[in-house]
């Protein structure tokens, strides 16, 4: 138990209650901004900036800073043993080969000698009932 | 209990981590890829099929906002318990940890809700693509919350106790980690539409 107790300290650091709470306050703040940001976004267009760059950056900027702010600080991984972030970084890069190995596949519908007829047959399909629908006023995202 | 009566399994450790928490981070490492495979392949399907577009906009911003703002405050009650249990402090620690729990419980009836007025309008998991990812997605995130909030009352009855408190930090990483995922899924399922 003595032992384990001295685990515990020696990966809590030196934070305190309020140093939590702000982290907190933080990622509220963050939150509000995420929600804010794609609403905003059309109204924020300037030169270069479109609004799906200003949607991009607010949703998933804001999302890995979250991520950063809750691993580093409540999950104390900025004191924890290096071998733990290398564990994790191993992990991530094994998720990106493996989108970077099956995304063309998935993203593209046609290649050399190949062709995903029923992807393209399927987006047709989906788009001209969208298309339909909004001439009609009805919403077509639960068809079969 | 003393360390004399424990495994050797539990005593020993190679890296300088104690066991619990190294299994904890490995469990970690092995959702990252299961998560992580399931978002990537939505990420794919989601710009290889522009028509997703149109089903992603029926989501209800508010509600995936709200359950946001739910688990943050609850990560901050575990981040507080595992501060109470460092300072020995096991009764402390087992109210915040119930207090966590309690926002466990709050995420999933606010998902309960959502999921209702979904499905009785007409989106189901059977719907499209879209809606497949989505309930999968979330329904497995939710399995974990819950599965969060069972191994969180042991432990909380435990620390009451005063007894094996380094549990609180595990289970507080564990649930940490259940935060972050939804973090991703919020933009992903919520906000770009």
């Amino acid at each position: 138990m003595a032992e384990h107790q001295e685990h515990a300290e020696d990966h809590s650091g030196d934070h305190s209650q309020a140093f939590y709470l702000k982290i907190w306050a933080i990622l509220l703040v963050l939150l509000i901004l995420s929600i804010l940001g794609p609403i905003l976004a059309p109204h924020l267009e300037f030169g270069f900036l479109k609004a799906w760059m200003i949607t991009l950056m607010t949703a998933f900027g804001i999302a890995v800073v979250k991520a950063y702010l809750v691993a580093a600080n409540f999950m104390h991984l900025n004191i924890e043993k290096r071998y733990i972030t290398y564990l994790l970084t191993t992990m991530l890069m094994l998720m990106l080969l493996f989108f970077a190995g099956v995304s063309p596949d998935v993203m593209k519908h046609k290649g050399q000698n190949w062709e995903n007829v029923a992807a393209e047959a399927e987006i047709e399909r989906a788009l001209k009932a969208e298309a339909a629908a909004a001439a009609h006023g009805e919403h077509p995202g639960n068809e079969h | 209990m003393s360390t004399m009566t424990r495994p050797i399994a539990t005593t020993r450790s190679a890296t300088g981590i104690p066991t619990g928490k190294l299994a904890v981070w490995w469990v970690i490492g092995s959702e990252i890829v299961i998560f992580g495979g399931l978002l990537a392949s939505y990420v794919m399907f989601r710009l290889g099929h522009p028509e997703w577009a149109e089903y992603a906009s029926h989501t209800n911003t508010w509600f995936g906002g709200a359950n946001t703002f739910v688990l943050l405050t609850s990560s901050l009650f575990a981040v507080l318990a595992h501060h109470a249990a460092v300072h020995g402090d096991g009764k402390t620690a087992a109210k915040w940890l119930l207090g966590t729990c309690g926002g466990g419980l709050v995420f999933l009836c606010i998902k309960a809700v959502e999921w209702t007025g979904e499905i009785q309008h007409g989106y189901t998991i059977t719907a499209n693509g879209f809606w497949s990812f989505y309930y999968t997605a979330a329904g497995i995130h939710a399995l974990h919350v819950i599965a969060g909030c069972i191994i969180m009352l042991i432990i909380a009855k435990q620390a009451w106790n005063g007894k094996e408190l380094q549990r609180v930090e595990l289970i507080g990483i564990y649930w940490h980690f259940v935060d972050i995922v939804w973090i991703f899924l919020f933009p992903l399922l919520y906000i770009a539409k």
